[in-house]
């Protein structure tokens, strides 16, 4: 019979990661009523129905076995076809796609393929809470760098000059940024790509929000210039299409790279929801004018947002992509911690603090747009008081 | 009609009740040019009203009855449907006129506080209009969906509070 705490069969890699700061902050925000949300990262639309129609006609089809293991082969051609369409890359269907459970599954793949034990990875920060935990969970060792407001969170190459050490291996992007919505152009990314070359870099290209940018046409990191070959591409369905809770992403990359991610799905996943493929595949042959839809609806919102918090003197750049803005809360002398806190407990106001996406993030707090405009704009109005008891 | 314009009456055309303010806000304009577009559409009719989507089922017997009817007309000769069809829409009972193709001309929509109210519209004032030949009632049973809205309660948003 057991009677030690069971604690004491954790591996030291799981006890020396710490649980997602948005864990306790949810535990929070969940026990109090009429919280007007700004803290969900995913889309506030339902998945558009076609798609929706289209797993239901595969389960009627009688597809309920396993898929090939890197995918179906119909929705990895599909993939192909659109990676070359909207954003100009060329990838093979057999060799070079593998389907996930996610886009996180897939960075959790490229980050297990690639890397030996001690080897760095640089997460540029603010960054999606999973990144650093997920370098660590591979073995890898996190080196965090920072990016500011003043830069508009943009990664300046001389950054990544510095960071460099001889164990580092890959450097982890996402453009357009989660938490802070910073798009890097396609001037950005020549200027990463040179450092990236010069030290012999792999790139893990975060591009989930692709679809999701306002103001210029999206460069994907590997259309760069000599960068596809060093490049893991990581995409999905869940912002683009509304689909968050399908778990059904993609990775694109060079061939070797790809089979040795496949090597790790096929024993470990075995192959992603034979429904939700389907589903994918009717997304990317019809669902484009949804997405425009929902992407003209999130830039209305972030046009609203972005005025709201001008009046109410807080600073914030205005975000290229994704639907999050992540204000400055400094001029308030508060923590991030203590403004989320404080504007849940007054005002019934929830957002992210920024502290959980790293140490340039404290000082912020991230606001999703991706909700309906009446609470936004009651939101905005309940920020806007909180500001004026302080 | 410039893309502007479109933006704005996609945004009205799904909330009516929308303040100038936010549009102007939505869109990135000033509130100025949000009144002056408004105002030019509202002048050529391209806006023709501003109403809301009631469900009278709820609380009320206003309006609680439903009818398409399906009638045939002979058309007067050199004013072709069109004045049967005035005719028929002037009645203020009448939501909706519509010349229809296949097996009968003008589909009206009639909304009444009962069925007999509807039935006596029917008997009384549209058959007996001299171009009309025949109608066809059906009486609507339940509104599951109209004009792009969903008639249900089942609209919460199932998101959690706070994620990634």
């Amino acid at each position: 019979m057991i009677t030690e705490p069971t604690s004491k069969y954790l591996s030291n890699t799981v006890q020396s990661i710490q649980p997602s700061g948005i864990r306790r902050f949810f535990d929070l925000a969940s026990s109090m009523e009429n919280v007007i949300s700004l803290g969900v990262g995913e889309p506030d639309f339902v998945t558009p129905w076609n798609v929706i129609e289209a797993s239901y006609h595969s389960l009627e089809q009688g597809y309920t076995a396993y898929t090939a293991n890197a995918g179906l082969f119909e929705l990895r051609k599909e993939i192909s076809r659109y990676m070359k369409r909207r954003f100009g890359v060329t990838y093979s269907a057999e060799e070079e796609i593998v389907v996930t459970v996610g886009a996180s599954q897939a960075i959790d793949l490229a980050l297990r393929a690639v890397l030996n034990p001690g080897e760095e990875v640089i997460v540029v920060e603010p960054s999606f809470v999973s990144y650093a935990p997920t370098v660590t969970l591979a073995g890898g060792v996190p080196v965090p760098v920072n990016t500011y407001s003043e830069d508009d969170f943009k990664l300046q190459p001389e950054q990544i000059e510095a960071a460099i050490t001889n164990k580092t291996k890959v450097i982890m992007l996402c453009s357009p940024n989660n938490p802070t919505g910073t798009v890097l152009s396609k001037g950005d990314l020549e200027r990463i790509a040179e450092v990236v070359e010069k030290h012999d870099l792999l790139v893990i290209s975060d591009e989930i929000y692709a679809e999701l940018t306002y103001d210029e046409p999206y460069t994907s990191f590997p259309a760069v210039k000599n960068l596809r070959d060093r490049t893991i591409l990581i995409s999905g369905f869940s912002k683009a299409f509304a689909m968050t809770g399908w778990r059904l992403g993609f990775a694109c990359g060079p061939k070797a790279i790809l089979q040795a991610m496949l090597k790790i799905h096929q024993y470990t996943m075995m192959c992603a929801p034979t429904m939700a493929q389907h589903a994918a595949l009717e997304a990317l042959v019809n669902g484009q004018k949804d997405v425009v839809k929902m992407k003209e609806s999130y830039r209305q919102r972030r046009s609203l947002v972005i005025h709201a918090l001008e009046e109410m003197g807080l600073s914030c750049h205005v975000p290229g992509g994704a639907f999050y803005v992540f204000p400055s809360i400094k001029k308030t002398g508060l923590s991030s911690e203590e403004f989320a806190e404080q504007l849940l407990m007054k005002e019934q106001v929830a957002v992210v603090l920024g502290s959980v996406f790293g140490e340039s993030g404290e000082g912020h707090v991230r606001c999703s747009y991706a909700t309906s405009v009446q609470k936004l704009e009651e939101a905005m109005r309940r920020i806007d008081r909180f500001l004026q008891t302080l | 009609m410039n893309s502007t314009e479109r933006e704005l009456l996609q945004l009205i055309e799904k909330n009516g009740r929308l303040e100038t303010t936010t549009i102007a806000k939505l869109m990135g304009i000033s509130e100025e040019e949000t009144k002056q577009i408004l105002e030019k559409l509202e002048k050529e009719k391209v806006i023709l009203g501003y109403s809301a989507i009631i469900d009278w089922t709820k609380g009320t017997e206003e309006g609680a009855v439903t009818a398409m009817i399906d009638v045939k007309v002979t058309p007067k000769r050199g004013v072709g449907f069109d004045k049967v069809a005035e005719r028929i829409y002037r009645f203020p009972e009448v939501k909706a006129v519509y010349l229809m193709s296949g097996v009968y001309d003008l589909s009206v929509s009639i909304e009444g506080k009962t069925m007999a109210e509807v039935g006596r519209f029917v008997s009384e004032k549209l058959s007996t209009i001299d171009s009309v030949i025949s109608t066809t009632t059906h009486f609507i049973l339940k509104k599951y969906k109209h004009d792009g809205l969903v008639f249900s309660d089942n609209d919460e948003d199932k998101r959690i509070v706070v994620s990634p």
